[in-house]
């Protein structure tokens, strides 16, 4: 096998088998933790957290295709998660979309070095519709002349998700 | 008395960055009441929930004393979940809770634990929520340096208490208890058929509660105060207050803590400053879209659990004009608190888009695991887009109330009724607008234009 989780990465899948019953719990941490270290889950990345979980690479692939985080293909340093659920909607959350698509040339689902553009399902900020999350990072009540600035910004400063993996 | 409005329990600490501390929250008595409670008996504190009329504020309204009273006597083994896992579209509550307050919720579950004999407990966070992540690991590890987690709590005999946060990776469906607890075993999120419940056979196939972010938060306070004040600030079989996630077309949306008393017009006009840009009300979804909406004619109805589900004033949902959808034995279905997302839309507002998107959002979470939700949920996804698109059929209303009427009642978890009850509902207060969508396009068989 060619692909070795890091000393970090290992010493806190450590961690956190002391906190369940078995290794097959700790999963979604592993693959987040691969997601970070690898940039995406191909196949010898699905094959790696099986072996290191002792699970099948059949249930790892199952898990991490149910899951709408884990990508499959690499992706842009920040992903950008444009809510248009109906809170995002009804005040204006298609109109952002639109302006990333512009700005970014990129249309939903699609992604280049830099970003990866989704089109997001509620992400409970609802109170400050249109919502868009970037790693640790909300911007609220958005508007689309905003997104020149929001993308500027986070050319400069990535926020990648796997800051939290 | 019924709390009058300002009178605030879980949300006081919102807006104060100092209080994520655990030192800043130690110094406002932060602690005080989980160590008062080790000296009290699981009895005791059961006795005190029941007696407070707490109600799950996930979506279900299910009484929480009694939630954990079904955990069996001599249980070992027992494990508390919290269900951080908000994504009820129009709910927001849960996220800013835990921003603001982790100890608090920390506090409740250390209550709930030893209430109920848990050792290791969880706290199963939806994966965007990348931020509240990182407090609530930073809030977990402050709690065990400062001996409040550990294996030996407080210096209170050998009682151990441990927490550990595990993200989730994006699936709705994962806030359904027992997907959750698929989830957090390291399988797919798919709903598990009941029986057998959580609290008999639930994580790690051991008794289990599932609780929510904003139920485990008023814990401390009941344990503080006693169960008859907290039964006393609600009203009726609802205790406490009623925190609530405006959205949509209102000039000030927010998350709001208020009285169980208060109506949906009192809430939009007093609170949120009235509908936006001088516009008229249409409706609104009074608990998450998966709660079936209201017209203007039913918001003078308060927020409070039981009013949502019997209050006359709240029309029937219905399959199609004039037939009542059956809950099960003639039971009628007006709404539900739900999670408490309230979704204001204005005059202005296409009903078929709005319902239009509700239907991609299930199409899209459905699991996959029974039929009538994995395809139902596409089929009205896909009429719904048709009548968008100008290419309506004559029958398309109906043939969208029966799916949903197929649907309701018959999947392993309530994400069928979460898809059924909306669309039906959207269609009994709205069913015109869906009409004329319809007579522009062709009839079912093809045949002709309709009128």
């Amino acid at each position: 096998m060619s692909l070795k989780f890091s000393d970090e990465a290992t010493s806190k899948l450590e961690v956190l088998y002391g906190r369940y019953p078995s290794k097959q719990p700790v999963i979604l941490a592993a693959l987040h933790l691969a997601q970070k270290e690898f940039g995406d889950l191909r196949d010898e990345v699905i094959d790696l957290v099986g072996e290191t979980l002792d699970l099948s690479s059949a249930h790892v692939y199952g898990v991490a295709t149910f899951y709408t985080m884990f990508r499959r293909k690499p992706g842009g340093k920040t992903s950008v998660r444009v809510c248009t659920n109906v809170a995002c909607m009804l005040r204006g959350g298609y109109d952002v979309l639109a302006a990333f698509e512009k700005k970014l040339g990129l249309k939903k689902g699609e992604s280049n070095d830099d970003f990866s553009l989704i089109e997001e399902e509620c992400i409970a900020a609802c109170a400050n519709a249109p919502a868009i999350v970037c790693g640790t990072k909300y911007f609220l009540d958005v508007t689309p002349d905003q997104v020149d600035e929001i993308v500027t910004f986070l050319k400069s400063n990535p926020h990648p998700e796997s800051e939290v993996a | 008395m019924p709390a009058e409005i300002g009178t605030v329990l879980v949300t006081r600490r919102f807006g104060d960055e100092e209080n994520k501390q655990i030192t800043s929250y130690e110094a406002n008595g932060g602690y005080k009441i989980a160590r008062a409670a080790m000296a009290k008996s699981p009895e005791e504190i059961v006795d005190q929930i029941k007696a407070s009329n707490l109600r799950g504020r996930g979506g279900a309204g299910f009484p929480t004393g009694l939630k954990w009273s079904f955990v069996p006597k001599d249980a070992t083994d027992v494990h508390l979940v919290v269900n951080c896992d908000e994504s009820e579209p129009g709910t927001c509550k849960d996220r800013e809770l835990v921003y603001w307050d982790p100890h608090l919720l920390i506090e409740g579950m250390i209550i709930a634990a030893h209430t109920l004999g848990a050792v290791h407990n969880y706290i199963y966070i939806r994966g965007e929520m990348m931020r509240e992540y990182a407090v609530l690991v930073k809030a977990v590890e402050e709690a065990y340096a400062r001996g409040y987690l550990g294996d030996k709590i407080m210096g209170m005999g050998n009682q151990a208490c441990h927490i550990t946060v595990h993200r989730g990776a994006g699936a709705y469906i994962c806030g359904e208890e027992t997907a959750l607890l698929n989830s957090l075993e390291g399988l797919r999120g798919q709903p598990r058929l009941k029986p057998p419940f959580p609290a008999i056979k639930g994580l790690f196939g051991k008794p289990t509660v599932v609780n929510n972010v904003e139920t485990l938060m008023n814990i401390p306070f009941i344990v503080d105060q006693g169960g008859q004040w907290f039964a006393d600030l609600g009203v009726g079989r609802s205790g406490g207050t009623r925190t609530v996630c405006v959205s949509g077309h209102v000039e000030k949306p927010g998350v709001y803590e208020l009285p169980m008393t208060i109506t949906f017009r009192e809430l939009i006009d007093d609170i949120c400053g009235g509908v936006w840009k001088g516009r008229k009300f249409k409706g609104l979804i009074p608990g998450g879209t998966s709660m079936p909406p209201l017209d203007e004619s039913e918001i003078d109805v308060p927020v409070e659990f039981d009013a949502l589900m019997t209050d006359e004033r709240i029309k029937p949902v219905e399959v199609t004009a004039g037939v009542n959808f059956d809950m099960g034995g003639g039971r009628e279905l007006r709404t539900m608190a739900g999670s408490g997302g309230i979704v204001v839309f204005d005059d202005q507002t296409d009903v078929v888009a709005l319902t239009s998107r509700i239907m991609g959002f299930y199409h899209h979470e459905s699991c996959g695991q029974c039929t009538p939700c994995r395809e139902g949920t596409g089929w009205m996804d896909k009429i719904c887009k048709r009548l968008m698109n100008g290419e309506g059929k004559v029958g398309d209303v109906d043939l969208l109330g029966n799916i949903a009427n197929g649907i309701a009642g018959n999947t392993i978890c309530a994400l069928g009724e979460a898809a059924a009850w909306p669309m039906m509902g959207f269609l009994t207060k709205f069913r015109s607008e869906f009409l004329a969508k319809e007579v522009i396009g062709k009839s079912e068989d093809g045949e002709g234009e309709a009128a």
